[in-house]
């Protein structure tokens, strides 16, 4: 038998927050996706909004290539408002 | 290994030494060492990959068939409170075998490949479940002392070294916490109710007691793969050490109920600050691991059953959903 795809679950905890990923899940379509991942990651209220994407959709970065992918932020600490000191009697900076 | 994934084996014989590593073993090891996450699709041994497989769908299996003890009491369940939060605890199971399921497939594999591998008896669940609820006290001692040794296992595996393991045990241990509460309820309520039920309750204790201890696994020093689990970090205490923790918890929580623990050699060591137990019978534990449990035919005979009884449910499904597609197609190819 043809095996259900897999679906990625995001859920939005409360008002105002970002929907976060939450595991994964198989469903035969996107609305059976939505209705069990209600079943399985909202049991206790941890949910207001649901995402569900294909599994198979999602692009990622590779592993592999995390030195070079994320080098050129290690470089630039000015960035950060942290590099700039500041003079102790100067306030609200 | 122990508790819900048992005598898992690593493909070890012993622990390899920092100079017998590849380059990329060594550097894995020293990302593990340095309390770092693995992650999917992160370089990992052959033999990390498949003890995890192994370990984690064991735990999912666990889940499953570990619906079908307490599950037999969902239609006698006195009251209908505790009907509606044992059906609450056995769907949470369920979930819990999903989340499990999840974070074994991101190591490539199929859950149905391990469904379907764990019906033909090729990977293994927790010999627990292949012990019978006799009656409805049983549904309170397993909450009580089946999950209360389960959870021992599982907070520390919400530290171990595989990413996805790590975050399915955090949830399912959130939940836990609820499986055995409701047990100990339901102990508290017979415990203190007519001398019959008192008496149900510590019936309930005496079955499960000693079944509770072998869950943690062999003794230490007859747990032949511990080692390599334990430097890949996906095991995180010692059976033995997990194994006196949970007596050590457990004596004072049945001292309260008024019932007594079904071992006369059990008592308070002074000078180790522990309870000594008397002798678990391996012999036992081996015999229901092998398939001689009480149980054990008839739980994989109703976890096939569903299985196949539910394939044209299943079926029906994909067709739908495939319909559903094809209609959507013609309409925009239509509009």
């Amino acid at each position: 038998m043809k095996e259900w795809p897999l679906w990625e679950v995001f859920i939005r905890s409360q008002h105002g927050l970002a929907h976060k990923h939450v595991g994964s899940l198989h469903a035969p379509d996107a609305e059976m996706a939505i209705n069990n991942a209600r079943d399985v990651y909202t049991r206790r209220n941890e949910g207001v909004s649901i995402w569900v994407v294909k599994a198979a959709d999602i692009v990622a970065s590779s592993p592999g290539d995390k030195v070079p992918l994320f080098e050129p932020a290690n470089n630039k600490v000015y960035r950060h408002p942290t590099f700039f000191p500041m003079p102790e009697e100067v306030k609200n900076l | 290994m122990s508790l819900y994934a048992q005598q898992v084996d690593t493909g070890v014989t012993r622990v390899q030494s920092a100079e017998e590593m590849s380059p990329e073993e060594r550097a894995f090891q020293e990302r593990i060492d340095a309390g770092i996450k693995i992650e999917p699709k992160d370089w990992m041994p052959e033999a990390y990959r498949k003890t995890l497989i192994r370990q984690i769908s064991q735990h999912a299996h666990s889940e499953i068939v570990g619906q079908l003890p307490e599950g037999n009491w969902i239609t006698r369940a006195p009251t209908l409170k505790r009907k509606t939060v044992l059906l609450a605890k056995v769907q949470d199971e369920a979930g819990h075998g999903l989340y499990l399921y999840g974070a074994a497939e991101t190591l490539g594999v199929t859950r149905d490949q391990l469904y379907e591998d764990m019906l033909a008896g090729k990977l293994k669940y927790s010999s627990i479940f292949n012990y019978p609820t006799a009656s409805w006290a049983d549904v309170g001692a397993i909450g009580w002392l089946v999950d209360g040794a389960a959870i021992m296992n599982q907070i520390p595996l919400c530290r171990c070294s595989f990413g996805p393991y790590a975050r399915a045990m955090t949830r399912i241990c959130k939940e836990e916490a609820f499986h055995m509460r409701q047990g100990y309820d339901l102990m508290i309520a017979l415990s203190q109710g007519t001398p019959e039920q008192k008496q149900m309750a510590q019936e309930a204790l005496n079955r499960w007691w000693w079944p509770s201890l072998m869950m943690f696994g062999p003794p230490d020093a007859d747990s032949v793969h511990s080692a390599q689990s334990t430097r890949w970090k996906i095991k995180l205490f010692s059976n033995d050490e997990l194994r006196q923790r949970f007596i050590d918890q457990t004596v004072p929580q049945a001292e309260y109920l008024g019932l007594t623990i079904p071992d006369p050699t059990l008592r308070w060591n002074e000078e180790r600050g522990h309870y000594d137990i008397g002798d678990i019978d391996w012999e036992e534990f081996y015999n229901v691991l092998k398939g001689n449990g009480p149980c054990n035919r008839d739980r994989l005979r109703t976890r096939a059953k569903a299985w196949e009884e539910g394939a044209w449910f299943r079926e029906a499904l994909v067709a739908h959903a495939e319909k559903q597609e094809q209609r959507k197609a013609n309409r925009e190819q239509a509009a």
